[in-house]
């Protein structure tokens, strides 16, 4: 009776599994399957007649081609700002021991999603005008890393409080100077949380669309998820044929970060103090 | 090389004096051992001589520079931490040449000077290796490296075996021995083990409460505790306190349970010392404890409540009263178990200290 119980919930739990797993991975299918189809459909189907014309038609778009360079730009340097100004201020905030450090990261997080929001928009382009950023790369990042900082710091902080301060101490009675000890020990140690706050800060300036819309103006500056618009007609629906293909594009770099990521610094480090 | 001066050195944490009113002088090519309980500040002591912590009040000098208020970095001194603190991204060479590395040092001199430390240390195979892939014994080892490719005016060392096992222990202890008197650099070496700090130091600095209670090398403290903590925190096992009252007109101490001991020659030492009828506390070492044949002026009867064989000698504790007193005996049949024996107390090896602890005679 119970063997049957048993066996009965197993199936049916593999089944509830399989339901939830193919409701995420069937449109995951499709845009692997889509780019490939003469047609432009919306229902999975193999590619019938198979075909490369999709992904000629998208290249020959330069305006879209060259969206997706800005858009490395745009999330790269987003990246590369966020993660290295959090991680210097993670390291101060923790080892500085800043009094009310709690209430000041939980109060700049909330405002950090105001920052980002759509309500915001109006002061930021006025903010952006002022100071001369419209219609540059440098405004996009700025403003992307003004939102993103916040709990990029509390992620950060988290790791530097995992490291033992002997290692830092070491360091010092050794003879580094504070900042050959940033560099050669805090940084090297920090490495697998500074990933983790590197891939998040460029996939969430990857896929953001609102502020570059608002605070670029040249079409040789916008990109990808705007220039994405460009594959609908002009009565606003998409093509689905070019549609897919450029979202197949658009959707590469960021696995590729991923993967070699995951594949260089997937592993922890470990040793070296003995517990 | 040089001597380590701290005067009048306090630290206090909060509301905690961790360190009170510190005065020393650790000498030239010294190896000084700091002793004492968890929380007693030794460590702390240490951490303000590395520079890692600054004093509240007081003066630190190493060799003639006033270095209170320099940052570690400028004070010269090499430091082996009690989790060794190897960077684990770092191969040991690295390690070990870190030192030098952040004093601009080239490559190939770098390379150098590690292999010849590492020589020295028996580690010189290892250096390809990353931390975590070395033993207890072999990290311990690639830290004193550490320490050492950078001639320091000092080494602190901070419980640096209280990791290793016991046989690796003995055998770090004596090499670090050996290593500290072949390169004659002043060291100050943290523990808590009083075995360790008796077979290393040359002078022993007992520590309790933030207090440095007596300073002395090892024979001068195992013989000659300033007050009961040390004597009770020294030797293995501890001293063998036991209370009793001096009586003048007989001139016997009178322990709890009635018994008494004669004084014989000692007598007159203590009738100045003490008035009658006093309250004092009766030291003996374990190994000056013997068993007698039957009753005696100096015998107390006791009971036997363990007999531990250790090999060379036997570990015989007994009870007297509420009291127990351990004995090291290197007989060839010892007591058995509740076993009614009588122990001698040599009057001429006892010391005798005062209610409050503090050493009389």
């Amino acid at each position: 009776m119970t063997v049957i119980r048993e066996v009965l919930s197993r199936v049916l739990f593999y089944l509830f599994s399989a339901l939830i797993g193919a409701f995420f991975a069937l449109p995951m299918l499709w845009l692997l399957l889509a780019p490939f189809n003469a047609r432009g459909t919306l229902a999975l189907e193999i590619p019938r007649p198979f075909t490369l014309a999709n992904f000629e038609a998208v290249f020959a778009n330069t305006f879209a081609m060259r969206a997706l360079l800005n858009s490395v730009f745009i999330a790269g340097g987003t990246m590369l700002v966020v993660t290295l100004t959090a991680t210097m201020a993670a390291y101060a905030l923790s080892r500085a021991e800043v009094p009310y450090y709690d209430l000041l990261t939980y109060g700049l997080i909330l405002f950090s999603s105001v920052v980002t929001g759509t309500a915001a928009m109006v002061p930021i382009f006025l903010l952006a005008n002022a100071l001369g950023l419209v219609d540059t790369y440098v405004g996009v990042i700025l403003t992307f890393t003004g939102g993103l900082l916040p709990t990029a710091i509390f992620i950060l902080r988290d790791f530097v409080e995992g490291l033992p301060r002997s290692y830092e101490e070491s360091a010092m009675v050794c003879g580094a100077t504070p900042w050959q000890m940033v560099r050669d020990v805090v940084m090297p140690l920090l490495q697998p949380g500074m990933m983790v706050v590197a891939i998040w800060a460029f996939v969430q300036v990857w896929g953001a669309f609102l502020i570059p819309f608002v605070l670029l103006r040249t079409p040789e500056r916008m990109p990808a998820a705007i220039a994405i618009y460009s594959f609908y007609t002009e009565a606003g629906t998409p093509i689905l044929t070019l549609t897919s293909a450029y979202a197949l594009l658009y959707a590469i770099p960021v696995l590729v970060l991923y993967l070699f990521v995951n594949a260089r610094y997937g592993f922890r480090f470990f040793g070296g103090i003995k517990r | 090389m040089a001597r380590i001066r701290l005067e009048g050195v306090t630290k206090v944490f909060g509301a905690v004096v961790a360190v009170d009113d510190l005065t020393l002088t650790i000498e030239d090519g010294e190896f000084f051992a700091l002793l004492g309980p968890s929380g007693c500040g030794k460590t702390t002591t240490l951490r303000m001589v590395a520079g890692l912590e600054r004093p509240t009040r007081g003066r630190i000098f190493i060799g003639e520079r006033d270095v209170t208020d320099l940052p570690p970095q400028a004070r010269d001194i090499a430091m082996v931490f009690q989790d060794y603190a190897l960077y684990p991204h770092m191969t040991i060479m690295e390690n070990i040449g870190y030192p030098l590395k952040v004093r601009r040092y080239a490559r190939s001199e770098i390379h150098r000077r590690v292999r010849e430390v590492a020589e020295v240390l028996q580690i010189a195979d290892l250096l390809d290796r990353r931390p975590g892939q070395l033993s207890g014994g072999q990290q311990q080892r690639a830290a004193v490296a550490r320490a050492l490719v950078y001639p320091p005016q000092a080494f602190l060392f901070d419980e640096p075996l209280s990791n290793l096992d016991a046989k690796l222990r003995l055998e770090a202890r004596s090499f670090l021995k050996h290593l500290q008197k072949s390169l004659g650099i002043t060291t100050i070496y943290v523990t808590h083990d009083q075995a360790e700090a008796m077979a290393l130091a040359d002078r022993i600095g007992v520590m309790d409460r933030g207090r440095l209670l007596q300073v002395g090398s090892p024979i001068e403290i195992y013989r000659r505790p300033r007050n009961t903590f040390v004597a009770t925190f020294i030797g293995s096992p501890p001293m063998n306190l036991l209370r009793c009252r001096f009586q003048q007109a007989e001139a016997v101490l009178v322990l709890g349970d009635g018994q008494a001991l004669a004084l014989g020659e000692r007598a007159e030492a203590l009738r100045r010392a003490f008035r009658d009828g006093e309250p004092l506390w009766l030291g003996i070492r374990p190994e000056h404890l013997a068993l007698a044949e039957g009753p005696g002026p100096t015998h107390l009867a006791a009971r036997v409540y363990a007999v531990e064989p250790l090999g060379v000698e036997t570990l015989v504790t007994v009870q007297v009263d509420a009291e127990r007193i351990a004995l090291r005996l290197s007989v060839d049949e010892p007591p058995v178990l509740r076993e009614q024996v009588w122990v001698r107390v040599p009057m001429e090896r006892a010391l005798f200290f005062r209610e409050g602890g503090e050493l009389a005679l």
